[in-house]
């Protein structure tokens, strides 16, 4: 049996005898309450209406359908960056720099709009996919490839990748991608439609990235449940040991992890520059990459849970905005919140393996 | 002449960060805790001790803002690993989007305010000394302050008994838990010490080295404090000589950017980034050098059985 000796008198932490199921989908919520809770707390130091501010962050949005549209438009970078990171954790490789993948994603897929900007082709769209997605794989080989052949830690490396990226894109908008008629404006030229991607909801933003994102959560699901695959990435990732003596190679599940999450980031890239913005700008990302990490472990690392984490880190995007435009409250709220719900959650998963138990009570001890 | 002494003295203040935020980091990592919060407390760190400087004027208050700032983020980082058994990548990370966040939040009143910077303290008679007088002897409180800093974590690692006990709990904290050392409240100081550390060399980017307050202002300088303690194989003053390298390619790459060298501003700017990468690989290819070096028990948490 074992407890904790630093623990408040009142209770204290046994470790069950196997984790807790419910748990695993029940933590999630408690945090958000928790999460939900805080609000009330920050927003009343902010000096604003808690209920009034709540309001305008997670129901407001939803009030339209244009809102519905939008919650899909944010969800769909992170579900894409999201299930794929959950590959890569679940294997204990730390990819980090999925923000710096999106951005190479959109670099490369973004080129080839600007090179081909006078053709109006049908294949420059899925040309600027495969592009988008080699880009953020290319990103990601570079870890990968210190990690496996020079031992490099992937988190620290994936990391300095990200600010090389973002001064690489810099770099193009300010200088050789500048739109020629843009005033002098870091920004590229508009693409045109053939380089856009086609909105699947009338009245929305909603585009076809929606598709990508559901299609990649189905994916994924059949790649860790149903493939030897699968197996051996939760294998790798649970009893290292054991996957040596099995044979499993441990650099092949770095590669595909790194891999998998640097194509997905730079479809996520690819599908936020040919969707939304339309353009190629100094910055094409509100940090999705990173919100990713958080979508990732509320949604248990599991596809399913992914997809429904991505809506409500989603909400969280677009709570921000509603709330700085009708009650003129800092954009930064959104990160705190984001903070919070992974603070939350890591601290309520400690009772998938422990069970809360007040000290007074004899049964419990005997296990 | 003038102007190397010039240069010569921005890449101490570039270096002074990056002293106190891996030797605070170095010290968790030696009790066998990695914390990947260090960008987020360094934020907090720096919007604190700049909030503190702008209300009060007083720079003692400020610097202290600065480290209390940094220690209560990590301290919510050691209740969660070391009370909540949580993992110790996922919670360090959780540290710096939480950080980045509230740092914004809290300084959006304070952006586009100036301030002069912490005074310099010329020490009297030596600072009069040609070239290494100003070189050496006239900088800022917290520039003397990161090499008291490094001497006395020399002597406490080395030759002290706490520093022996500190260094066993990172090696093996199953032995040191047997021989009866309190190895979560061991670590939890450790943890502590880190984010005030972290906090202190966030507070002197925001009052010395570019005196003002932009959100993300640390532009990653605590990940590459993270790299500098592995690059220094978990060594003091190896620490130090790799921050000042860094800050050596941060001076150096500003003033080619300054002259005009025909490379774009952006490719000058990348350089930092990528020798941290550079070194990385340089260090870590030597697997051995890493695991006789590194702390045993790094990332691994501890259950006291009972």
């Amino acid at each position: 049996m074992r407890q904790f000796q630093e623990m408040p008198m009142l209770f204290k932490l046994i470790k069950r005898p196997e984790p807790s199921k419910s748990m695993v989908f029940l933590s999630p919520v408690i945090a958000l309450i928790l999460t939900l809770l805080s609000g009330v707390i920050l927003f009343q130091l902010l000096g604003v209406d808690p209920m009034e501010a709540l309001y305008a962050f997670f129901i407001e949005p939803l009030t339209s359908r244009y809102g519905w549209g939008e919650l899909g438009v944010k969800a769909t970078p992170l579900i894409l960056i999201a299930v794929a990171l959950s590959i890569g954790f679940r294997a204990g490789v730390w990819n980090i720099g999925a923000e710096g993948q999106l951005t190479l994603g959109a670099i490369c897929g973004g080129g080839i709009a600007l090179l081909f900007y006078d053709v109006e082709a049908f294949w420059v769209l899925p040309l600027m996919i495969v592009a988008g997605i080699a880009g953020g794989m290319l990103w990601a080989g570079i870890p990968a490839l210190l990690r496996t052949r020079f031992n490099a830690n992937e988190i620290l490396t994936s990391l300095m990748l990200t600010y090389v990226a973002t001064l690489l894109l810099s770099l193009l908008v300010h200088g050789p991608w500048r739109d020629p008629d843009g005033f002098n404006f870091p920004e590229s030229r508009i693409f045109n439609d053939a380089a856009t991607l086609p909105v699947i909801l009338e009245g929305t933003r909603l585009h076809m990235g929606w598709i990508f994102a559901l299609a990649l959560v189905v994916g994924a699901w059949v790649l860790m449940s149903r493939t030897i695959i699968g197996f051996q990435v939760k294998v790798v990732g649970e009893a290292p040991a054991a996957a040596r003596y099995a044979g499993f190679s441990v650099n092949k599940v770095i590669w595909l992890a790194l891999m998998l999450s640097g194509g997905a980031a730079g479809l996520a890239g690819l599908v936020e520059v040919s969707g939304p913005i339309g353009q190629l700008l100094p910055t094409i990302s509100p940090g999705y990459g990173f919100t990713a990490i958080i979508v990732a472990f509320v949604g248990r690392l599991h596809p399913v849970g992914v997809l429904f984490a991505g809506l409500l880190l989603a909400l969280s995007y677009l709570g921000g905005e509603s709330a700085q435009i009708s009650m003129n409250l800092p954009l930064a709220v959104t990160g705190v919140f984001q903070g919070l719900l992974l603070f939350f959650l890591l601290a309520s998963d400690v009772l998938i393996q422990y069970q809360l138990v007040r000290r007074s009570s004899p049964s419990a001890v005997t296990q | 002449m003038d102007i190397l002494i010039a240069s010569l003295l921005t890449i101490i203040t570039a270096a002074t960060p990056l002293v106190y935020a891996s030797i605070g980091e170095m010290i968790t990592e030696k009790s066998g805790v990695l914390n990947l919060g260090v960008e987020g407390m360094m934020l907090l760190g720096a919007v604190c001790g700049f909030a503190t400087v702008h209300f009060t004027g007083s720079e003692a208050l400020a610097i202290g803002a600065g480290m209390a700032a940094g220690a209560g983020l990590s301290f919510i980082f050691a209740i969660l690993v070391l009370g909540f058994q949580s993992s110790q990548v996922a919670t360090g990370l959780a540290l710096t989007i939480f950080g980045i966040g509230l740092s914004a939040l809290l300084g959006q009143e304070l952006v586009g305010i100036a301030y002069d910077g912490l005074p310099k303290l010329a020490i009297p008679l030596l600072s009069e000394i040609p070239v290494l007088g100003p070189l050496l002897f006239n900088h800022d409180i917290l520039v003397y302050g990161s090499i008291v800093l490094v001497v006395f974590v020399v002597w406490f690692l080395n030759h002290t008994r706490s520093g022996l006990i500190l260094r066993a709990v990172g090696n093996s904290h199953d032995a040191a838990h047997a021989i009866g050392y309190p190895v979560l409240r061991i670590r939890f100081l450790a943890i502590l010490f880190g984010g005030a550390m972290s906090g202190l060399a966030g507070a002197y980017l925001s009052l010395a080295y570019s005196p003002l307050w932009i959100e993300n202002m640390s532009a990653g300088r605590g990940w590459i404090a993270l790299a500098l303690v592995v690059f220094a194989t978990w060594r003091p003053w190896r620490v130090m000589i790799g921050a000042y390298l860094f800050g050596g390619i941060t001076i150096l790459q500003l003033h080619m950017q300054a002259q005009g060298v025909g490379v774009p501003s952006q490719v000058m700017s990348m350089l930092p980034y990528i020798a941290t990468i550079v070194v990385l690989v340089l260090i870590s290819r030597d697997r051995s050098k890493i695991k006789l070096n590194a702390p045993a028990c790094i990332g691994k948490p501890f259950h006291p059985t009972s």
